[in-house]
């Protein structure tokens, strides 16, 4: 049960996620999408409910568990003054990081040639593969986006949904909040919040 | 006991045991503010320092007084709701900002007017105690200004919870910073309460008062927490069950 | 997931990184590091301004009306802290962070003093001979300067954490602010007015001291606690 001022946003909700499997959140705008993967993050509180680890509630082992997963916001998340090579050397000292060559993962979304420029010249969707390349290059197992098709054009989708199945099959798992149909070739639950 | 206190924590057995309870506080405490008020101004002596402008003591202490409790409680009542998550303890301390900063202003007027006759002037920077309230009205300035700001209670129970407690360690450093500036500063007369040992005849009506302040500040504070709480649970069902049976009507 | 555990970054990391990203990004825009040491300035030029430019005055008013403009200039600087961060993102990326939230802040804390508190101390001297301050006692106002500049970086930024989304933030700062960095002030000012006076000023450094540490291993905690509040 999730509080959002003085509205209940939503209650008796459960899932479970497994190794491989994409869930994804579908609700209308304002339905408490964000608001419930902000709760798994933990940025917000629950009014009641248990969220669990690998078994073990997430409070006891805050920081196995961030550094387990990567979360794609609404807001990228990237500074705008500071060029795209910049913003991933910073990010690398967040969180695990894979290793992944920068060149490599640069050229795969189609930004190579942009990395002298600040953030700030780029625009929403390039921007938004900057954070998919921050995602890409790091090493962790859980992958949390809101709303990721934003701002990308159709190729952009196409990449993201590749990207999401390739993690799927290496084990990783993943939770999306989209409002759109989503079709992957993976295994896939749902969860719909009115 | 402790029983007690978990039954206590829940709103709707707040609700309703506060009206007997500050009842309880309320009317000795009126008595001994109406016996200290008497005393004090007909009975106790004149001072052979002030004469009868001394008087004023029977307000201004007790004010100064329940102006740095208030803020102690505040800050620890934030921070219980804080930590512990009960929501009734953020309400007392929302309840008892205005009441805190009202004793603070009251401390601050009471004084000013005390301290006319000897400063020869209606404000004196130079004395600590004086420039420590002021500095007090700041914080509870703050403090209520950023509850204002917040819209979503919740959030602005908890952000004004560890604004309290940051503060609450800081008023005391005030404190002694302003003791030690206006040592540095002296030339002024400095205000002594009462002088050498207190006359018998005046002390009684200052404790009287000083008890009675706290009485009614109590009873003054659950009053106005029970408003804040039921304000704050205005949607759930026992408020509404409750307003809508007769006895609730009262 | 394999390497997890190998490829964790250190507890200190965070702060370094971010410390490092914050002082590139003032790099960036060096009017950000600028404008408060030209207000500071602005701020000491309008009391011989107002009040009148004699010499007894300037030397009398000379500590306290620097350390009111540095606190005023540190003030302003302040409200920026979390904004943009809050703004792009960049504070959500740090609530879900391994790295711990209070030395997150910290660091970014580290980054706000030197672009804002180390500049002030080391102009001010220029400033306090305008005021016809001793050299000696310009160096203890430098060093007074740097341990209050600290602590008000400290608290400041637990301030800024407060009011960071909110409306008219940069007025409610100012007002959560003052009063709690006044025991910085009254002694930071008072002690360099007592070098000022050839007595003993001893006590009030080491005060100073005491209360930047205190900060320093209390601050980082109210702050985290304050973004988390912030960002809910």
């Amino acid at each position: 049960m999730l509080f959002r001022g003085d509205r209940c946003l939503f209650r008796n909700v459960s899932f479970a996620v497994e190794s491989g499997e994409l869930l994804i959140l579908e609700g209308a705008n304002g339905s408490g999408k964000t608001s419930l993967m902000k709760a798994i993050v933990g940025m917000l509180e629950l009014e009641s409910g248990v969220l669990e680890w690998n078994g073990t509630p997430v409070g006891d082992q805050r920081q196995e568990f961030h550094g387990s997963l990567v979360w794609l916001a609404h807001r990228v998340g990237l500074k705008a003054d500071l060029t795209l090579v910049e913003n991933l050397n910073f990010e690398a000292a967040l969180r695990p990081q894979a290793g992944d060559d920068m060149e490599v993962v640069l050229e795969r979304l189609g930004i190579s040639r942009l990395k002298p420029l600040p953030l700030r010249s780029l625009s929403a969707g390039q921007q938004r593969r900057v954070a998919l390349a921050r995602i890409l290059m790091s090493d962790v197992s859980l992958w949390l986006m809101d709303e990721p098709f934003t701002n990308l054009d159709r190729e952009g989708r196409a990449l993201v949904l590749r990207l999401v199945k390739e993690h799927l099959g290496t084990g990783g798992m993943c939770v999306m909040a989209a409002h759109q149909d989503i079709e992957i070739d993976a295994p896939t639950k749902r969860v719909v919040l009115q | 006991m402790w029983k007690w206190f978990h039954q206590l924590a829940s709103p709707p057995y707040f609700y309703r045991i506060v009206p007997a309870f500050s009842a309880w506080l309320m009317v000795p405490g009126l008595a001994l503010i109406a016996y200290g008020t008497y005393a004090g101004l007909f009975l106790a002596p004149v001072d052979y320092q002030q004469g009868d402008a001394f008087r004023i003591i029977y307000v201004h202490v007790p004010s100064a007084y329940l102006s740095m409790l208030s803020y102690m409680i505040l800050a620890v009542a934030g921070g219980i709701g804080l930590i512990w998550r009960i929501k009734l303890a953020h309400a007392v301390a929302a309840s008892a900002a205005p009441l805190g900063a009202s004793f603070t202003f009251l401390a601050l007027v009471t004084g000013s007017i005390w301290g006319r006759p000897m400063w020869g002037t209606w404000w004196e920077w130079a004395d600590p105690r004086m420039m420590s309230e002021l500095i007090l009205l700041f914080f509870y300035f703050g403090y209520m200004a950023l509850r204002s700001a917040i819209d979503d209670t919740a959030k602005a129970d908890k952000a004004s919870a560890v604004l309290a407690l940051v503060g609450v360690i800081n008023v005391i450093i005030v404190h002694y910073s302003v003791t030690w500036w206006s040592s540095l500063h002296q030339g002024q007369t400095i205000m002594a309460k009462g002088g050498p040992a207190m006359d018998p005849g005046m002390l009684y009506p200052l404790l009287a008062m000083i008890f009675g302040f706290n009485l009614l500040f109590g009873s003054l504070l659950l009053r106005r927490t029970r408003t804040e709480v039921l304000f704050r649970e205005r949607r759930t069902r026992w408020v509404r069950e409750m307003i809508l049976s007769p006895e609730g009507q009262s | 997931m394999s390497g997890q555990e190998h490829n964790m970054p250190g507890m200190l990391a965070g702060l370094v990184a971010v410390a490092r990203r914050d002082l590139l990004l003032a790099w960036k825009r060096p009017g950000d590091v600028v404008n408060p040491l030209f207000f500071f300035a602005m701020v000491c030029t309008l009391f011989p301004l107002a009040v009148g430019p004699s010499a007894e005055q300037l030397t009398f008013s000379g500590p306290g009306v620097l350390w009111v403009a540095a606190l005023l200039s540190v003030l302003i600087s302040l409200h920026s802290l979390f904004l943009s961060d809050y703004d792009d993102g960049s504070l959500e990326q740090f609530l879900v962070s391994p790295q711990p939230l209070p030395l997150l802040g910290l660091g970014k804390t580290i980054a706000h003093w030197l672009t804002s508190g180390l500049p002030l101390v080391l102009v001010s001297p220029i400033v306090a001979i305008t005021y016809r301050m001793p050299g000696s006692v310009v160096l203890v106002l430098m060093l007074t300067l740097t341990l209050g500049t600290i602590s008000l970086s400290l608290l400041g930024a637990i301030g800024a954490a407060l009011t960071v989304g909110l409306h008219r933030g940069t007025a409610l700062l100012s007002l959560l602010i003052l009063p709690l960095s006044m025991p910085v002030l009254i002694i930071g000012a008072n002690t360099v007015s007592l070098a000022a006076g050839n007595e003993t000023y001893s006590a009030g450094v080491w005060a100073l001291a005491a209360y930047a540490v205190g900060a320093l291993s209390l601050a980082p905690y109210a702050t985290a606690a304050a973004l988390r509040i912030s960002n809910e």
